[in-house]
Order: C-alpha cells, then sequence, then structure tokens
C-alpha cells in the first residue's frame, strides 16, 4: 500500500513561453513545494516550433525550458521536487536529450529520470484522417480541413493529465510533453500523488479548476489584478501561485513568504473567468469541471480556499490545434501632435487609403486605430473626453491580404505622410514596417480512440 | 441615481479565437442582483455597437458573483489574424466597466 501525502503543493513557474526567467527559481528555492508547472504552449506557438523542426531535426521545442533547467536541476534533484512541463512542443524527446545533457554536464548523471510524453503529433497522419472521414471542420466556421489542407504547418491533439500520471508513475522525475493542456500539468500531478482515478469526475474538476488558476503564473497572485490595483504589495518581487491540494479535491492557492503580490479573494475570481466560455462546462480531455459549483473563502492572509468542484464524465472527442498559413499582414504607425491631434491622424488615414485605392492594392482587410483616443475602447472612449485637448495620437493602420504584393507596397507609404502629409508628424523612428506572414489557428475536434498518448523513459 | 459599473464592479477578459469573452464581477454580493438585472446580454451587444459584429451570450455564476459574457466576432479574426491592438481582447473589461446602470435611493460609495 502506498502511502499517500496529506497536501501535495504544485507550484506554477512560468505561464507561457516568454513569462519572468526568475519564477521557476524563485518556486523551487523560496519555500517547499512539491512540484513545479510550467506551461510554454500558446495555440500558435506549435506551428513555430514545427518550422524550426522542419530546418533542423534537433529543434522544436522551447528552448529557455533547458535554461531554466540548468539552473534549478541542482534543487530539484536534491529536494526531490518533481516537474511538468509541455515543453517539448513538436519535439518532446530532443527536449528531453537536451535537459539530460544538462543534466550530466552538472554532474547529476544516474540522478535524473526524464520521462517523455508523446502521441499528440497528427501532422503525418492527417491524410489518412481525412481518408478515414474524420473532417476536422473548424470548431468556430464548420469549414472542413480540406479547403485549407495544402496550407497546415503543425496539427496536434490535446492529451490530457493521464500520460504525466503514467510517466510519473513510472518513476519520471521531470515530465516533458508535447501538446498537453494547461489544466492537464497540474491535475496531473494530484492524481499520482493522491491515487485518484480517472472516472472521480469531482476531483477530476477540481485539480482542473486548480490548473485554471495557475495556469496564467502571477495572473492568480496579484499581476494583471484590477481591484485595488495600486494597493498590490511589491510586484517587483512577486511570488508567483502555489496549489497546495488535499486528497478530497478541496485546496488552498498561496505563494512564498516573503514574496510580493497578493491571493484574494477577487483576484482569483478573476483568473477564474478569465478565457472562460460555458462556465458550467469547462471540457478537458480528463472530464467537464463546473464553474458555477465554485466556493471560494479568504481562510488567512494571501490564502484562498477552493471547495465544491463538482464535475462530470469527459467527453469521446479531443480538442486538436493546427496551424495553416493564411496570408501576410504588415502595421504601420505615425503619431500626431496637438493642436488637432486626432484630426490630423484621421486626415493622414484618408489620404492614406484614397492612395492605396489609387494604385489598386487589393486587401482582405484595412484596419486604423487611433492609439490614446479610440484604439481599444471605439467610440465609448471618444465620448467621453474633449477630443480637441487630446496631446498626441498614434495614428495604427493594419492592413492584410493573401498576396504579400499589396502588403509589401503598403509598407512604402507610410514615410511618405511625413513630408507630404498633415503637419506635427513625428514618432517613424522604427523605420518602415516589415510584412509579417500570418499563421493562423484552425481549432478541431478528433474522436478520442484516434489518439494513443506514448511515454518514454530518459535517465540522465 | 446612474452609476458606472467601474464603481461596483470588476472584470477580466481574455480572447477565444474571434471571440472575446469579458467576466464581470460584483465587488460586493449585494450588488450582484443588479447585474443579472440590468447588465443583460442584450445591453452588452449595444455598449459594444460598432466593435463587435457576432452576438452577446451570457452566463451566470452566482457563486462567484459573477456574469461572463462571450462577444463573438469581436477581433478582427483574432490571435495572429487580428490587426487590432487589442487582438486578445484584454481591455474589453475596462470597456464594459465604463457602461451606466441605475442604482435606486443609495448615495456616493
Amino acid at each position: 500500500m502506498t502511502t499517500r501525502p496529506e497536501t501535495v503543493r504544485v507550484a506554477a513557474g512560468q505561464g507561457f513561453w516568454g513569462d519572468w526567467l526568475e519564477a521557476p527559481y524563485h518556486q523551487v528555492t523560496r519555500g517547499p513545494i512539491d512540484y513545479l508547472m510550467m506551461d510554454y504552449l500558446a495555440e500558435v506557438t506549435m506551428s513555430i516550433l514545427q518550422k524550426q523542426k522542419s530546418r533542423d531535426a534537433t529543434r522544436g521545442y522551447a528552448t529557455d525550458f533547458v535554461t531554466q533547467m540548468e539552473r534549478i536541476l541542482p534543487t530539484i534533484v536534491q529536494r526531490g521536487i518533481k516537474v511538468t512541463a509541455n515543453a517539448g512542443g513538436v519535439n518532446p524527446r530532443a527536449c528531453a536529450m537536451a535537459v539530460a545533457e544538462v543534466a550530466r554536464k552538472l554532474g547529476l548523471g544516474g540522478k535524473l529520470t526524464i520521462g517523455v510524453v508523446t502521441g499528440d503529433d497528427l501532422l503525418d497522419r492527417l491524410d489518412g484522417l481525412l481518408a478515414r472521414g474524420h473532417g476536422l471542420a473548424n470548431l468556430d466556421t464548420a469549414r472542413p480541413l480540406h479547403d485549407v489542407r495544402d496550407r497546415v504547418l503543425s496539427a496536434n491533439a490535446y492529451l490530457g493529465a493521464a500520460p504525466v500520471v503514467e510517466a510519473l508513475q513510472r518513476g519520471a522525475q521531470v515530465v516533458i510533453t508535447g501538446r498537453v493542456t494547461d489544466t492537464g500539468l497540474t491535475l496531473g500531478p494530484l492524481m499520482h500523488a493522491f491515487g485518484w482515478a480517472a472516472d472521480a469526475w469531482d476531483r477530476i474538476a477540481a485539480g482542473t479548476v486548480a490548473g485554471h488558476i495557475i495556469e496564467c503564473g502571477a495572473q492568480a497572485s496579484g499581476g494583471n489584478h484590477l481591484v485595488d490595483w495600486k494597493k498590490v504589495p511589491d510586484l517587483a518581487n512577486v511570488g508567483y501561485p502555489i496549489v497546495e491540494a488535499r486528497a478530497d479535491g478541496t485546496f488552498d492557492l498561496v505563494k512564498h513568504p516573503g514574496t510580493g503580490g497578493r491571493i484574494d479573494v477577487p483576484g482569483v475570481t478573476e483568473q477564474l473567468v478569465y478565457e472562460m466560455g460555458d462556465p458550467a462546462a469547462y471540457i478537458t480531455p480528463d472530464g467537464v469541471a463546473d464553474f458555477t459549483t465554485i466556493q471560494l473563502e479568504q481562510v488567512a492572509k494571501d490564502r484562498v480556499r477552493v471547495s465544491g468542484v463538482r464535475g462530470k464524465p469527459a467527453t469521446d472527442k479531443l480538442k486538436v490545434s493546427i496551424a495553416y498559413f493564411y496570408g501576410y499582414k504588415a502595421i504601420g504607425t505615425l503619431v500626431y501632435s496637438w493642436p488637432d491631434a486626432l484630426e490630423k491622424a484621421r486626415a493622414a488615414d484618408r489620404i492614406l487609403r484614397q492612395r492605396l485605392d489609387t494604385l489598386g492594392l487589393k486587401f482582405e482587410t484595412i484596419l486604423t486605430e487611433f492609439v490614446g483616443a479610440d484604439a481599444t475602447h471605439g467610440a465609448m472612449a471618444l465620448a467621453d473626453i474633449d477630443a480637441a485637448t487630446i496631446p498626441e495620437v498614434q495614428l495604427r493602420i493594419g492592413v492584410r491580404a493573401a498576396n504579400k504584393e499589396p502588403v509589401e507596397r503598403f509598407t512604402r507609404e507610410i514615410a511618405p505622410l511625413i513630408l507630404n502629409g498633415p503637419p506635427s508628424v513625428t514618432g517613424f523612428a522604427g523605420g518602415r514596417p516589415k510584412p509579417e506572414e500570418i499563421v493562423a489557428y484552425w481549432p478541431a475536434l478528433i474522436d478520442k480512440r484516434m489518439v494513443q498518448p506514448s511515454i518514454e523513459l530518459i535517465s540522465a | 441615481m446612474k452609476r458606472r459599473l467601474v464603481e461596483i464592479a470588476h472584470a477580466r477578459s481574455g480572447d477565444k479565437g474571434d471571440t472575446a469573452n469579458v467576466g464581470l464581477i460584483a465587488k460586493h454580493a449585494k450588488d450582484y442582483p443588479l447585474l443579472v438585472k440590468q447588465v443583460t446580454a442584450a445591453r452588452v451587444a449595444r455598449h459594444f455597437k460598432g466593435m463587435i459584429k457576432g452576438p452577446v451570450e451570457r452566463f451566470e455564476l452566482p457563486n462567484l458573483n459573477a456574469l461572463n459574457f462571450l462577444l463573438h466576432g469581436a477581433l478582427d479574426g483574432g490571435g495572429t489574424i487580428s490587426l487590432k491592438t487589442d487582438a486578445q481582447g484584454k481591455v474589453f473589461s475596462t470597456a464594459l466597466l465604463r457602461m451606466e446602470i441605475e442604482v435606486k435611493g443609495r448615495g456616493k460609495r
């Protein structure tokens, strides 16, 4: 009979690829934790990694993770902290080999077992799946994948917690995955540590809620908090959130003592509703969590208790994240000053659009925003101010097209406005904008039984 | 008297494709019924007129004193396609907090 712990502490180390580099180190050194969870994969990250892998078969993963591991490996090996990370991208095995090499370099050879989770990558199987009637229709638009098949750059099913649990059970201290859900990286450790069954739906839902709260890092511990934001203490030294879970599925959100930030009910509530769809049906590969059952309570300073979470059985589908080449875009900006800042910027926009029209350039969209006036809140912002007093306005014009040519020509039409358009213009030091390739996201569903995760263990 | 939502509520917003979600949370439980009654999907759709192309859906989370709104067609295609400054709908939250609602028989908070 395995001894089960009373509580398990899962700490958030990274909320996205590009998050604070100091956070993982602080999480493993400034107080006790059992697991460090690191989320690296946004929706289009996979396509960027796929491109890297196609140029070099040893690439295609989040290289920052290896750098982070180099810094924290001695501590996690010494303290027995386990790590779950979807840093593997489209090449989890190469990522694991790189971590193993770092471990050996640090003299930790023989002391580290790395679990590698694969099976999410469907790119090479797409045509077979389509031929067998799996249409992979776009969840938002219902268009069949066939429409963009020749432009697909990556295709990955979202795996859940199950393969993470299996890797931990087989003795992995560091679990490196490809497209595993953000929540699965937190739920997996809890299922493993407490021995939760895969159909203990309320527990699964509770672990999923825990994962949702900490998957965006400090957004649950004081970062991006609107309520009394000026009073959030010491964000320079913000402590990332930690789930302190119990076997019954209740858990507390905490952070290490002596760190900055704040953990309170309003802040946790903000994070709960972040990127929320139907709150009664938060669907993951592991189960369906009902966010309308969550109870929050401030039980101590910087300690919020989460209880009451109810869940429903998992569906028989997995979500698939497909990235495809869409076209090109470019965004140009100029800054106009008082007096009449907004009027000048509007005049420049009209002139530019007339010139693009005269040139016969065809765009899917031309979008103009006046930053400092209506860029983010639209007309309702202008209704609240005296536009004549605005000190400066940034004219921001973006274009999008299937072909590169019109976008390229657009980028040459911004600078001339400095000398041949409305007056009092500045802010063009950045030079001509560059056309960017657009890689777009195509969400779809697939039958669960078509996707088989697999686990491999690598010893450092 | 009229009060802006920013005085009695807070919010956080994010994206799912071309849809922005706005979670609106009463600062005090006693004000949640005001939100339920007055901040309807139709009212939110009017508030964001010109900024969104699709319908607005509303979900209730009484346990959190919160409403969740889905604003469809809000992000110029969303994600990497979008040309918007706020391509991920991060500040649709504060745009909603500009809305005025009627608060009866109460003084300044």
